[in-house]
């Protein structure tokens, strides 16, 4: 259990996202950065679908109201328990009156917060995710706020018994975290100017060859007017051949549309469920995380790669993510 | 109608029957929609029917990726005999016509030469059918306005027009199931709810939808808002 005692910029309870609605217009929702997400979750014992709190740019600040095991995962908002920056990427046993707060962003713009047992909000058509243009799922359809009080969901019997061991380590000290962390390579860094792989898109042949050429070979820049819906990017024009009409149709995660004005736009999280702007692109589902971390006036760059190349690299993270699963339940099995 | 595929991106397939909309596309995308759902639920994820197309959500592994998925819907299009017996559902919403309901009606009006009444008599007498969902949680995009009342978007878009709206945009009508900004000229309300969050299928329509607009009173309208509303 904990209490919100100041709201972030944006604090919002997220899964997965809300599958199987989108042919009824209900957009999908859920974290921006699926796999700081899952890692959170897979470093308290959860199942890797449970809620976490995404957290944005400007954290909340926040009252323990229990002892908890929680972890931070993704974006570096210099998070402080009782004062004392921490680590994350790990789990931690925070004491009942602990308080979180977060400081500057050093890199990244989204960090997950998740907690032993997940997050206890009503599913709303089968999912926690805020949908807050429809003010429904999350914590009461909107995002969280000072005074609020957020529950968390029972925690499995070897969670508790972890739970049990750190706190006895930690007699003297409000929080004890773990010596242990992911290997390196699991760990993402989040820098501007990175280049994301991208997939051809369902229009890409209607741009002309220039165009095609910057859009690989140019940065853009993310502008001011981007949220968890999409990512308008500023850069060079991209025009098509000839003028068209397109009927409107089915939109994805990383979608790269490119309206009228020549400035594509990433759809994200919140996106619409169709659209009728050309797609030139397609974000490889693996490098997500990556542009959901790009604040605005940082940069992007695309890098072409196959559909195959791109669904190999997505079995390759699973398996990673399954690995990790397995050597960190060792760890809470070993104690610490 | 040819059917061709191609990927969106590493987690979908669009499969299209035409680039143009018309009864024939919005059919075949429902049958397809039906056909999918009914024998592919192990692989699929989710479906997104649009006017002309049908987007898959498949869950990627090791033995279905790409060629996989389009092979097994190949083959289950292939076996898909009978398409055209959809049944076709008929939905009445009542519409309580001007007012404050409806600030935008006496310009869609003045717009066509016509007087408020006949604005209300043409768009309530007309035959609709729903095309697709989307845009909005359970918006029908509407097919079959006359294009005697129609007129063009606003300039500047009102910032909120409330949930149950009913408007028009160029020769399309439409009703906004939740708040949202738009352009659209508002020409009156409905008291029943488009969307239904809480409810298995939380749509009131679907495509293939035939749409009734019926004229209501203020009175009426107040005493039906509030209450849930069944297909027939």
């Amino acid at each position: 259990m904990l209490q919100i005692n100041k709201e972030g910029l944006q604090t919002t309870v997220q899964d997965i996202g809300r599958r199987g609605f989108q042919k009824y217009g209900v957009i999908v929702s859920g974290v921006m950065d699926p796999y700081a997400h899952r890692i959170a979750n897979v470093l308290v014992g959860n199942s890797e679908t449970d809620s976490t709190i995404e957290i944005t740019l400007v954290g909340p600040q926040l009252t323990f109201l229990e002892d908890c095991l929680f972890s931070l995962t993704g974006g570096d908002l210099s998070p402080l328990l009782n004062g004392t920056p921490i680590k994350m990427w790990r789990p931690i046993l925070a004491k009942k009156g602990c308080k979180l707060t977060f400081g500057k962003p050093r890199s990244g713009c989204r960090t997950y917060l998740a907690v032993a047992g997940g997050i206890s909000v009503t599913e709303v058509m089968d999912s926690k995710s805020t949908y807050l243009r429809a003010g429904i799922g999350g914590f009461d359809g909107r995002a969280l706020k000072k005074g609020d009080v957020v529950k968390s969901g029972e925690v499995s019997k070897y969670i508790r018994t972890f739970k049990e061991k750190l706190a006895r380590e930690a007699t003297d000290s409000s929080f004890i975290q773990v010596d242990w962390t992911l290997m390196t390579q699991a760990i993402p860094i989040y820098q501007s100017e990175d280049s994301v792989r991208v997939t051809e898109g369902r229009q890409a042949k209607l741009f002309d060859e220039k165009s095609k050429d910057v859009f690989y070979n140019e940065a853009f820049q993310i502008s001011s007017d981007s949220d968890r819906m999409g990512y308008r990017l500023k850069g060079p024009q991209l025009t098509l051949k000839e003028p068209k009409e397109l009927v409107s149709e089915g939109v994805a995660f990383g979608s790269i549309q490119v309206p009228p004005d020549g400035q594509p736009i990433i759809l994200m999280a919140d996106r619409q469920t169709t659209g009728g702007y050309p797609k030139i692109g397609q974000i490889a589902s693996v490098d997500l995380p990556k542009v959901s971390q790009l604040k605005p006036g940082e940069s992007i760059r695309f890098e072409k790669i196959t559909l195959e190349e791109a669904q190999q690299a997505m079995l390759n993270e699973r398996r990673l993510i399954a690995q990790l699963t397995k050597s960190i339940s060792l760890k809470f099995k070993e104690g610490i | 109608m040819e059917i061709t595929y191609s990927p969106l991106g590493d987690e979908a397939i669009v499969i299209e029957v035409g680039n143009e909309i018309s009864k024939e596309a919005t059919n075949l995308v429902r049958s397809i929609t039906k056909r999918i759902e009914e024998t592919l639920i192990d692989s699929i994820i989710e479906v997104i029917p649009a006017f002309t197309t049908v987007t898959v959500f498949y869950e990627v592994t090791a033995e279905l990726q790409y060629k996989d998925i389009k092979k097994i819907i190949e083959k289950t299009l292939v076996e898909m005999q009978d398409f055209t017996s959809l049944e076709q559902r008929t939905i009445e919403i009542p519409v309580c016509y001007g007012g404050e309901h409806g600030p935008d009606l006496e310009f869609v009006a003045k717009h066509n030469q016509l007087s408020v009444e006949e604005v209300v008599a043409i768009h309530s007498s007309g035959t609709y059918e729903v095309n697709m969902i989307g845009f909005a949680p359970g918006f029908p995009f509407i097919e079959g306005m006359s294009e005697k009342i129609a007129a063009p978007r606003r300039t500047t878009p009102r910032l909120r027009i409330p949930e149950r709206t009913v408007g028009i945009a160029g020769i399309q009508t439409g009703v906004y199931p939740i708040e949202t900004p738009g352009g659209w000229q508002l020409i009156g309300r409905t008291p029943i709810d488009l969307f239904l969050p809480m409810e298995k299928i939380p749509s009131l329509l679907q495509a293939g939808d035939r749409i009734i607009f019926k004229p209501i009173s203020e009175e009426e309208y107040a005493e039906w808002e509030g209450t849930t509303h069944a297909a027939d």
